[in-house]
């Protein structure tokens, strides 16, 4: 796989997709520790301008999954690519450079503590060296979509859960990356708090056409998700038009390999004993009948 | 005796298992501890991380060193002196202060101090960052954690514990000349004198050079300590103890053998 724009400054070489590709594509991924193995086996592709739902109890191996398509972990077996790159053979150095093209939302927001939340969100492009009134303006922006401009100069430890959460969602996104990994953002959360981080997601997606990986043990936020999308023109989150007639589209997608980022696909995947137990669109999985999926919505709900 | 051999195979693999993995542990640091010296020669470089860490290192563990160092110089002229009265010999109390707080007193026990205040604060540090994915979150973010955070801290450190224990070395002579002053009516010319003449380049090389490695000790093992943490905050916990235990008796055991080179070195 060859990426499309030819290498040239260091890490341009990351952040494009290949047409025709999937963004990521994990091939028959094993990883396991001193407790035997975690994934057995995963197999699954994510399209450009897809939203891809990890569902699965706690301990499935969600994160892993995350983590691995960041490069943060190497698989034991089993390749993943990421924007046409081999991440599993990536030295740490060029994984670096590949990850300043990914947004990463941490469980606990993983905000540094001993910085402000400007420093936070600033950190990156102090990190890239951007010139300090661009940097200014850009976390502004950011910290505005979250709604968190007034906390400029506080710290992780004055906020609630749900506003570090936002910041550390800022963050990701403050760089405008094509590929955005939520792990668990709503975990621990209260229920108005979660629907906020929600609509955050809708709007990253809807609006910067952002690609993600996202994990949840809610599957309230995959309905979310896959029910509803950002208005940029009345800047509401409105209902979407019949999962049938967005799951047509996802084939269309996949079979093209064209992303169609006005009208982004969602699609559930769940976990089960280190291996995909179901992957398909929200309604699909609503609708079945296996004893196990219904039993794991009703626990969730 | 096949028996024999079949109950004593598990305990053989137990221990083979056992240093494989002790074998591993001192890999991890070497390796670590290389890339953090490396880091030093090519950019992106983190100066004014290092310029923090000199200032919590270094003018942090100022006054702790001031205080210990004036007390050694003044408990050894208390305990040197009690001897050389015997042989009515007390003037030789300048000579013995000076010597032994500048070759071998100021920079053990100065590195002791440090590796009780920073080694700690260091794998405390970094490990609570690990526990809460700040590190994992900060590779996420296109950065180097052992660039960011442990080059600073073993940069600051090196540059800092030969300064520290300069100091301490003075302060102690200092200490020890007003307890002499105080309880021999050791005159200041007499003290001062001696003190110095006592001294040579040898005994200056051997005082100064050790600080070096000891701070390199101190902050490589502080740092591995606290970046391979598991378990929550009572790992973090085990590792700040850990980074003291391992850090003070590796930079003990390290002393006797620079000692002995240092020695031979300047045909002592």
């Amino acid at each position: 796989m060859t990426p499309v724009v030819p290498p040239g400054e260091p890490g341009e070489q990351y952040g494009q997709s290949v047409p025709g590709e999937p963004l990521i594509s994990f091939k028959d991924i094993h990883i396991g520790f001193e407790e035997g193995d975690v994934l057995s086996g995963v197999s699954f592709d994510v399209w450009p301008g897809e939203t891809k739902i990890l569902l699965g109890e706690g301990g499935s191996g969600k994160t892993l999954l995350m983590k691995l398509a960041a490069g943060l972990l190497r698989p034991d077996s089993g390749n993943v690519t990421v924007m046409g790159q081999n991440i599993g053979e990536m030295p740490e150095k060029e994984l670096l450079n590949f990850r300043r093209h990914i947004g990463f939302v941490f469980q606990e927001g993983a905000l540094f503590d001993s910085m402000t939340v400007a420093e936070n969100v600033s950190f990156r492009l102090d990190e890239e060296k951007v010139d300090e009134s661009e940097t200014e303006t850009r976390v502004r922006e950011a910290l505005r979509f979250v709604e968190m401009e007034a906390s400029l100069e506080k710290y992780p430890g004055e906020l609630s859960g749900g506003m570090r959460r936002r910041v550390s969602i800022a963050r990701a996104l403050v760089d405008r990356p094509p590929l955005v990994f939520y792990d668990s953002p709503t975990a621990g959360l209260d229920p108005v708090t979660c629907q906020t981080i929600i609509t955050l997601i809708l709007r990253g997606r809807d609006s910067q056409g952002v690609t993600s990986l996202l994990a949840t043990q809610r599957v309230q936020d995959a309905f979310g998700l896959a029910h509803f999308r950002f208005d940029e023109a009345t800047g509401h989150i409105v209902r979407e038009k019949a999962d049938g007639e967005r799951a047509s589209r996802v084939s269309a997608v996949e079979s093209d390999g064209i992303a169609n980022t006005a009208i982004p696909p969602t699609k559930v995947l769940v976990l089960r004993n280190g291996k995909i137990y179901f992957e398909g669109p929200a309604d699909e999985l609503l609708r079945s009948s296996d004893v196990y999926l219904k039993e794991f919505l009703a626990s969730a709900e | 005796m096949p028996e024999e051999k079949e109950t004593l195979e598990p305990v053989f693999s137990a221990l083979a298992e056992g240093i494989k993995r002790q074998v591993l542990v001192v890999q991890d640091y070497a390796k670590l501890s290389f890339e953090s010296v490396a880091n030093i020669f090519t950019p992106p470089h983190y100066w004014a991380d290092t310029l923090e860490q000199m200032d919590i290192i270094g003018v942090g563990s100022l006054p702790i060193i001031v205080l210990t160092g004036f007390f050694i110089g003044g408990v050894m002229v208390l305990q040197t002196a009690a001897q050389f009265e015997r042989f009515g010999e007390t003037a030789l109390t300048g000579d013995a202060v000076a010597l032994a707080l500048v070759r071998e007193l100021g920079p053990a026990i100065t590195a002791l101090l440090v590796a009780g205040r920073n080694a700690s604060g260091i794998a405390s540090e970094l490990g609570s960052m690990v526990v809460t994915e700040q590190v994992d979150a900060m590779r996420a973010l296109g950065t180097d954690p052992i660039r960011k955070l442990m080059t600073p801290r073993v940069v600051a450190t090196v540059l800092m514990l030969p300064l520290l224990t300069a100091v301490s070395d003075f302060v102690g002579l200092v200490g020890g000349f007003l307890v002499a002053y105080f309880t021999l009516r050791l005159g200041p010319v007499q003290f001062w004198t001696r003190a110095i003449q006592s001294l040579d380049f040898g005994d200056l090389v051997q005082g100064l050079s050790k600080p070096f490695i000891f701070a390199f000790i101190i902050s490589t093992v502080a740092c591995f300590m606290g970046l391979r943490v598991k378990g929550g905050t009572q790992g973090v916990g085990r590792a700040t103890t850990s980074a003291v235990v391992v850090s003070s008796v590796i930079l003990l055991v390290t002393d006797t053998f620079i000692t002995r080179v240092l020695l031979w070195a300047f045909s002592k």
